[in-house]
């Protein structure tokens, strides 16, 4: 139980200072802040990459490789269009 | 030193880029090193894990990495700006899919070996999953709504509450027992976690269908945030640092996305997920209906009162995103700044389908972020400004959200009607997404500009360059 409430500590830590720099941030770049956070969610890449480096079964190989798959379109979409966006706002 | 201790600091790292980049967030100017940064926190963070693992076989992770990075960029680099609430929606549910995998792996890893989950295993794996499973089907809804391929309209059946609270109970009771808290007779551990994976995808579904087409930017905003739950989940399934700090700070993000969609709308969430507001379309075009009458103006008419105003206001709604007139829009206000009119546009929190989604198709358009202003900063300005041109919105310039008894009351709009003339562009008087007719059609000093977005704005480029 002890990792578990550490793990919470740093959720709700993690959640605060989150919640500190993201209402900051202006309506005008909303959808890009949601684009970013999209692919910042694609974290779950990390998690799939150590069931799969650790899969013993090949159930485990195969849930771990569609995981990865999954979560890295979000990570290198949401990343790169967020890119994309935030190149278009432009003040002349 | 072990390669643990320098995985966990890479993870620090990971985090503390990732808040950084963020914060560059703040800013139009620094916005777009920020969102880098944050991509090389996520580099040092899949780096660090494939360091700090005794990896067994590479096929699949190479087969993985690849197969996403391709579709990943493809989706990039094609989807249309007009298009992104689909997008986000789609890659919520991929981010919430794969963190439900993950748990599934983690359930399927200890299965295998014959073992039982230990109460807090079992509690950790079933939330990951039910997180990311509702977030997976949900988003894959949302999508549906968004693109047409689902009626927007919202779907209510008999009893609807009564079986999402039946199916809510089922999770708890298949999670207790996956917690080992007791067995339920003629389910193993794995098909009682197939049970739960099952429930939860069809309760992801049943949360989304009776929420209407307008009520879209809250949805997204919300399974946003649950897809960074799901991936905190998944962090407590693995005891793993990055994946609680990286879910969470989305999470936080998508919450505070989601009430201000709410704010915006003065409407509370459980009123958003379950009010099954709203119908799209409600009564056809009258140009008269009952004894009030609309003026109409055509494409010269309107050019003459823009041009030789002194101050002009756009609203965009999700008319210009569906029409894809957001080009147009801008050479109109090109020429009028060049005649010295004063050109802003103002943009309300729920315009269009996502937070935000008015900002990038005008900044697609190439219209200057600096023109571009919130609720907030404009809505004292319209009793001084000569014309309110609105494009494709309709309730979030509807003056009945100040009738105590309209059902939009309290919802705060922009306040168009205080301006000396109004121009309204919009393809009939239909209601909008509320349902409800709009005062402001009616008033003397509105001109209601009729067609497709796009055509009349191309209309108007042309006669306001002639006048």
């Amino acid at each position: 139980m002890g990792e578990m409430v550490v793990g919470l500590y740093v959720l709700v830590l993690a959640t605060l200072a989150g919640r500190e720099v993201i209402t900051k941030v202006p309506p005008t770049l909303h959808t890009p802040l949601m684009s970013g956070a999209n692919a910042i969610s694609g974290i779950a890449v990390i998690g799939a990459l150590v069931v799969s480096a650790q899969a013993n079964t090949l159930t485990v190989q195969v849930l771990g490789t569609i995981g990865i798959a999954m979560a890295t379109v979000n990570v290198v979409g949401g990343f790169m269009v967020t890119d994309r966006m935030l190149q278009m706002f432009k003040k002349r | 030193m072990d390669v643990a201790l320098w995985v966990d600091l890479a993870y620090l790292a990971s985090a503390t880029l990732f808040v950084v980049g963020l914060k560059r967030l703040q800013s139009p100017a620094t916005a777009r090193r920020g969102n880098a940064l944050a991509a090389l926190a996520m580099l040092v963070a899949i780096i660090a894990t494939l360091v700090g693992n005794d990896v067994l076989s590479w096929t699949g992770i190479l087969i993985g990495i690849a197969s996403g990075s391709l579709i990943g960029a493809f989706a990039a680099r094609t989807v249309k700006m007009t298009d992104m609430p689909q997008m986000v929606g789609i890659f919520n549910g991929l981010g919430g899919g794969a963190s439900a995998l993950v748990a599934a792996a983690a359930f399927a890893q200890v299965d295998a070996t014959g073992a039982t989950l230990e109460a807090s295993a079992g509690l950790t794996v079933g939330l990951s999953m039910l997180i990311g499973a509702v977030t997976f089907s949900g988003s894959f809804i949302a999508f549906g709504k968004l693109q047409g391929i689902i009626s927007g309209n919202p779907v209510t059946f008999p009893l609807q509450k009564s079986f999402n609270s039946l199916l809510f109970l089922s999770l708890i009771v298949l999670g207790a027992s996956l917690m080992g808290v007791f067995d339920i007779p003629g389910l193993t551990p794995s098909t009682t976690f197939l049970a739960l994976t099952g429930i939860s995808l069809l309760l992801g579904i049943l949360l989304v269908i009776p929420i209407g087409g307008a009520d879209m930017p809250v949805v997204i905003s919300l399974l946003n945030s649950y897809s960074g739950m799901a991936a905190s989940a998944a962090g407590f399934v693995l005891n793993n640092m990055i994946l609680i700090i990286s879910g969470a700070l989305v999470g936080a993000s998508g919450l505070i996305l989601t009430m201000i969609m709410c704010k915006a709308m003065n409407r509370s969430l459980a009123n958003v997920a379950f009010g099954a507001f709203g119908s799209e379309g409600g009564a056809k075009a009258q140009v008269t209906s009952g004894d009030k009458s609309a003026t109409s103006v055509d494409a010269e008419g309107a050019a003459m009162i823009l041009a030789y105003a002194q101050s002009v206001v756009v609203v965009p709604g999700y008319g210009l995103a569906v029409a894809q007139a957001q080009h147009e829009l801008r050479k109109v206000a090109d020429l009028l700044t060049e005649r010295g009119v004063d050109v802003r546009f103002a943009i309300h929190p729920v315009a269009g389908r996502m937070p935000g989604h008015m900002n990038v198709l005008l900044a697609e358009a190439d219209v200057s972020y600096d023109k571009l202003f919130d609720l907030d900063e404009i809505n004292e300005d319209f009793p001084r400004t000569d014309v309110a041109l609105i494009v494709g919105a309709n309730d979030v310039v509807n003056p009945e959200a100040r009738n105590p008894d309209s059902v939009i009351a309290g919802m705060p709009i922009l306040d168009v009607d205080l301006a000396r003339t109004v121009i309204v562009m919009k393809r009939s008087l239909s209601p909008g997404f509320a349902g409800i007719d709009n005062p402001l059609f009616y008033l003397d000093r509105t001109h209601m500009f009729f067609g497709d977005a796009k055509d009349s704005m191309t209309d108007l480029v042309r006669e306001v360059r002639d006048a």
